[in-house]
């Protein structure tokens, strides 16, 4: 092959390769903090495409969500901007846990995202696949892209998504392809090895694409949105939301569909063993369930469109491997789609991924100064992890250029730490998808309360407007205020009161009580105890939310406080990035080789590694005393 | 946190001194302490030695009389406040000092963990860096060593079972919350109720045989060793005076090791009586001769009997190479009848060791026995291993720590708070028992949900 003749064609701050969830959150910080930003996509029509399902939220990653708005990222915005359906899940259970989920209109999201970059002041937009990165010894000082245009930079975030050395998988037939049809980026993986970079495979998988008037909906459950509709963005609250919502469906697969899964099985990549990625297991395909949970006698299929302009329904549940014929044989077992019509098929991409434990917990790698990895590369699965490591890597690029301190978050602050810290601290051998049981301090970190948690953050970094951060600042003083008035309101035990409280369904009083301790009674809550309360302040459904949750979990969030308290002793010590362990008397040495593999920042993470025992804890709390008065020692002398 | 340990070496006659330190060391000393002359314990006191008592306010139940000392910060061992409890000698009562102190808000301490922050508040010169991790390197093995010693068997099976529980329903909650969408049966208050109720019962039943001394294994861990017939069961009834071991005059039919608990004169003892020492082809026998071999290499003190009325056998030898390097007391049994084996051959075998004259079936030279394994403990010879101890004060600590949290539960359950909160307690009390049997790796938990729940998009 001929060389690629170069041509310099521009200087930047920083550049980010991808446009996905990861990249434009990455580009967009970047640029608003005002540096000079270029962002790079294999095409400008798949800007944060979404590729697989067409939803954002739902446990844990609702949460990130709301994180990476209250922050300053454009997520939310954007899916207020463009969603189909809402609703909260979980709301039966504790208000932690309460999710938003909605159903994006696939197209415009991408149209609003694209309009939302093309207007960015400091950024630059532009198609191209990018077929290398340089670097010297100082660090990041470039990329070239495939048709020769070199553009010079202080850093790079990487953010490929599925792209590097993208295979799909369908039954026998594989190629080489990016998601959905999408060219895949060959080059750059080589690039990348060529340097030393240790890139492992892994695989996920997406349903087929069916024609909206192929589906007998009559043998379906409909699933409509909630009436009441609450936006992802805290820029949002307050305002109308409000628009016609699309239903989804509710079906089943059929023993007979399991049959011809189970004849079949053999023609599937996955069980012929050629896919050597590992998937996630709560993606499994349909051929998974079936296998693994073979006395199932069905499994749930939900039908969702994809968008309002067009008649494409993504099958949600039935991700497959199997050849093309099979997949159209099955799914016309499911009840409802006997008739299907396919637009895509479904299929399992493997891509290159690297193992993030070599990067630091800016998501900046160890060795290589200013270069960035953030999004499916490192690892994680869904829009919502990419989106948040793509904000956390733009923050840091930049502050990184300015000679800053770093942004970091923690797990007992933010889903966004517990994410990025399980990232590069785990050796996790399967794309790693947002729960909220990954979060020790799940009480703590709400979604309702994620604005009161990082808006200040978000406003120190310059991406929250001041004037955003005072309405935080006046909420959060309206929630103390309001808490406070509710401790103080005292509930005589009067003939009136009493009678009150027996029809709200809660036992008489026989001795005066706060209101506040009444809120705290199971059956009760801060709107049903109102006839009790004649003189409260009016106040927004948002606070008295959080006045009602601060009230009842009062005790678990205590709890967790101390919990953090405790956790934040040991985060504090810093370690050396640089430091060898090898020269630690007293550690185990498997302890010594994955403490230089992976070089903690903070004896906190040091706890976290596998391998590493409490007693290695001990030694290394000890040796770093040690080192301190020996610094201290030398200094005075 | 504030921590408490025992901090003379266990079985001493004399005092035992339990130690506390940490901001709330005061604060508990006030709580436990009944002075005679004294009302409250404070700063006036420092470094002064008070006379009382030590009461379980909460049960209103006198437990010893003690001199205390408080000291305050930094000019203590630690830097920290200190408070120092000195009791009368013997595992019993520093025993019930310390759980005490435990109850009213201290952490048992970690192994060398006293030292630990003496060294990390500035205490100990930086020239004793590396000693104190070596120290506390070598504690902490000793002790893990000691817990895994002592969970094989039933105790780490219950904790693993009620485990098991527990992680079955952190799951059920967690794939409830997690995966709502799905099509899984979503756990129920009624569920959580009984299983919780299963869990604190298995948890009670473990404190209250702890509490009986059973699963604690305290006392001077004593091993009652000879061949197949010599008397060893015999030996073992005449201690305890009641018929627990299988007496017969058929070769290997005590099978299992047995344990009894006794206390002679206030010396608590373990007696392990083990299946007799004998080369055999008997595969279940075999089990329990090997098994003899390793209590042997535990025991604090070995009594051993030779027949007198026979000539020592392989099995004899065998014995006698096995406690070669063991503190041991010597019985030459079946005296009463016609000699064939002489003290002055034992002794030449055994070197500088007591040999008592016996006959367990008449009933004499017990009494040289019991004065003999007295002399021993009091003169120091004998030590009952501290580490196990310790292990078994911190395992009935997070024992009760995990009941605390469980019971926590189980009223919020029947309160119907929302699972998220009740799963903060389960949460902690599963990681309590983790830590008896020395894991609490959090994966587990995903690794359970994807296992048993079909879930995904």
């Amino acid at each position: 092959m001929k060389e690629v003749k170069k041509y310099l064609a521009g200087d930047y701050d920083v550049v980010v390769i991808g446009a996905g969830h990861a990249g434009v959150e990455a580009a967009l910080s970047s640029s608003r903090m005002g540096l000079n930003t270029l962002i790079m996509t294999m095409s400008l029509d798949s800007i944060v495409a979404l590729s697989c399902n067409p939803n954002i939220g739902g446990t844990g990653k609702g949460h990130l969500v709301r994180e990476i708005d209250a922050l300053g990222g454009e997520m939310a915005l954007n899916i207020d901007k463009s969603f189909i359906q809402s609703r909260m899940l979980n709301t039966s259970k504790g208000p932690a846990v309460h999710s938003l989920r909605v159903q994006a209109d696939k197209k415009k999201y991408h149209m609003e995202m694209k309009k939302v970059l093309e207007d960015e002041p400091n950024l630059t937009l532009r198609q191209g696949e990018i077929v290398d990165i340089f670097i010297d010894d100082t660090g990041v000082k470039g990329v070239a892209t495939r048709t020769g245009a070199v553009y010079n930079c202080k850093a790079v975030v990487v953010a490929t998504g599925t792209y590097l050395k993208g295979r799909v998988y369908i039954g026998e037939v594989n190629y080489e392809s990016g998601p959905d049809g999408m060219f895949p980026s060959l080059q750059l993986s080589d690039a990348l090895r060529d340097k030393g970079f240790y890139l492992r495979r892994m695989k996920t998988g997406t349903p087929a694409r069916v024609h909206k008037d192929s589906i007998d909906y009559s043998k379906m459950e409909i699933q409509p949105g909630d009436d009441e509709i609450i936006p992802f963005s805290f820029l949002n609250v307050g305002k109308d939301l409000s628009r016609e919502q699309v239903p989804c469906y509710l079906t089943y697969t059929t023993e007979k569909m399991h049959e011809i899964i189970r004849v079949n099985l053999h023609r599937s990549p996955m069980y012929a063993g050629e896919i050597e990625g590992i998937g996630p297991r709560y993606c499994p395909s349909i051929e998974d369930k079936i296998v693994r949970f073979s006395d199932k006698d069905k499994h749930q299929i939900f039908i969702e469109p994809e968008g309002l302009d067009t008649k494409e329904m993504y099958v949600q549940g039935a991700s497959s491997t199997l050849p093309e014929e099979t997949q159209l044989e099955m799914y016309r077992e499911i009840i409802g789609l006997e008739n299907v019509k396919f637009m895509r098929s479904a299929y399992a991409i493997e891509y290159d991924a690297i193992d993030a434990t070599t990067l630091k917990r800016t998501l900046e790698h160890k060795e290589i100064s200013n270069l960035f990895f953030a999004g499916q590369i490192n690892g994680s699965s869904g829009y919502e992890e990419a989106a948040a490591q793509g904000l956390m890597a733009g923050i840091n690029a930049v502050l990184n250029i300015r000679g800053e301190e770093p942004f970091i978050l923690d797990r007992s602050e933010a889903y966004i730490g517990v994410l990025i810290d399980d990232l590069v601290t785990k050796e996790t051998d399967e794309p790693y998808r947002m729960m909220t049981s990954r979060a020790e301090y799940r009480l703590t970190l709400r979604q309702d309360n994620a604005d009161l948690r990082l808006t200040e953050k978000g406003y120190k970094i310059g991406l929250v407007s001041e004037e955003r951060y005072l309405r935080t600042l006046e909420k959060k003083n309206a929630i103390e205020s309001e808490i406070n008035r509710l401790g103080k309101l005292q509930i005589n035990p009067t003939k009136e009161n009493n009678e009150i409280i027996k029809q709200l369904g809660s036992s008489i009083l026989s001795n005066p009580v706060s209101l506040l301790d009444l809120i705290k009674r199971p059956e009760l809550g801060y709107d049903i105890v109102g006839p009790l309360d004649l003189n409260r302040p009016e106040l927004l459904r948002e606070i008295r939310l959080q006045v009602e949750t601060e009230i009842k979990y009062d005790g678990y969030i205590k709890k967790q406080m101390i919990q953090i308290e405790q956790f934040k002793k040991l985060e504090n010590k810093r370690l050396d990035q640089n430091f060898d362990y090898d020269l630690v008397r007293g550690l185990s040495n498997e302890a010594k080789q994955k403490l230089n593999n992976i070089k903690p920042d903070s004896v906190g993470q040091a706890s976290r590694i596998s391998g590493v025992s409490p007693s290695d804890i001990n030694v290394l709390l000890i040796y770093l005393e040690q080192r301190r008065r020996e610094e201290r020692i030398g200094s005075n002398g | 946190m504030t921590i408490a340990a025992i901090s003379t070496s266990i079985g001493e006659a004399g005092i035992g001194i339990v130690r506390i330190s940490g901001k709330k060391s005061l604060d508990i000393g006030n709580k436990i302490f009944r002075g005679n002359k004294v009302e409250k314990l404070d700063k006036s006191l420092n470094r002064r030695l008070v006379y009382g008592h030590i009461v379980d306010g909460e049960r209103d139940l006198l437990i010893d009389e003690v001199l205390i000392s408080f000291m305050a910060g930094p000019n203590t061992y630690t830097r920290e406040d200190m408070v120092e409890v000195y009791c009368h000698g013997g595992i019993i009562s520093v025993r019930k000092v310390l759980d005490l102190v435990l109850r009213n808000g201290a952490r048992i301490a970690e192994a060398g963990e006293f030292t630990k922050r003496a060294f990390l508040n500035g205490r100990l010169d930086l020239s004793q860096a590396e000693a104190v991790i070596d120290m506390i390197r070598a504690k902490t093995d000793k002790s893990f060593e000691a817990s895994l010693g002592q969970l094989e068997g039933s105790l780490s099976n219950k904790v693993k079972n009620i485990r098991n529980i527990l992680l079955e329903m952190i799951a059920h909650v967690e794939v409830s919350i997690d995966f709502p969408d799905e099509d899984i049966e979503e756990v129920t208050y009624e569920d959580l109720e009984r299983s919780a109720y299963t869990v604190k019962e298995e948890i009670e039943k473990l404190l209250s045989t702890s509490q009986r001394g059973r699963i604690l294994r305290d006392g001077l861990n004593t091993v009652i060793l000879g061949k197949p017939n010599v008397g060893k069961s015999s030996l073992l009834n005449a201690i305890l005076r009641e018929n627990r071991a299988i007496v017969t005059n058929i070769p290997g039919t005590t099978r299992d090791i047995i344990e009894e608990y006794i206390n002679i004169d206030g010396i608590p003892l373990k007696i392990v009586d083990t299946a007799g020492i004998r080369v055999t082809e008997d595969v279940v026998e075999q089990i329990g001769v090997n098994k003899a071999k390793e209590t042997v290499e535990k025991a604090d003190l070995i009594i051993a009997i030779f027949d007198g009325s026979r000539e020592l056998s392989e099995e004899d030898f065998e014995i006698i190479d096995l406690i070669k390097d063991k503190k041991s007391i010597i019985l030459l049994n079946k005296t009463d009848l016609p000699l064939k084996l002489t003290r002055a051959y034992l002794k030449s075998l055994l070197g500088e060791r007591e040999i008592i004259d016996s006959s367990i079936e008449l009933g004499t030279g017990l009494d040289i026995l019991e004065k003999n394994i007295k002399e021993l403990f009091y003169s120091g010879q004998v030590e009952i291993n501290s580490d196990t101890i310790v292990t078994n004060i911190r395992h009935k600590s997070l024992l009760e720590k995990a009941l605390e949290n469980i019971s926590q539960a189980l009223i919020d359950i029947k309160s119907n708070v929302p699972i998220d909160c009740i799963e903060v307690d389960l949460r902690n009390c599963w990681e309590d028992l983790g830590e008896i049997s020395g894991d609490t790796v959090g994966e587990d938990i995903l690794d359970k949900i994807f296992a048993e729940f079909c879930i995904g998009k």
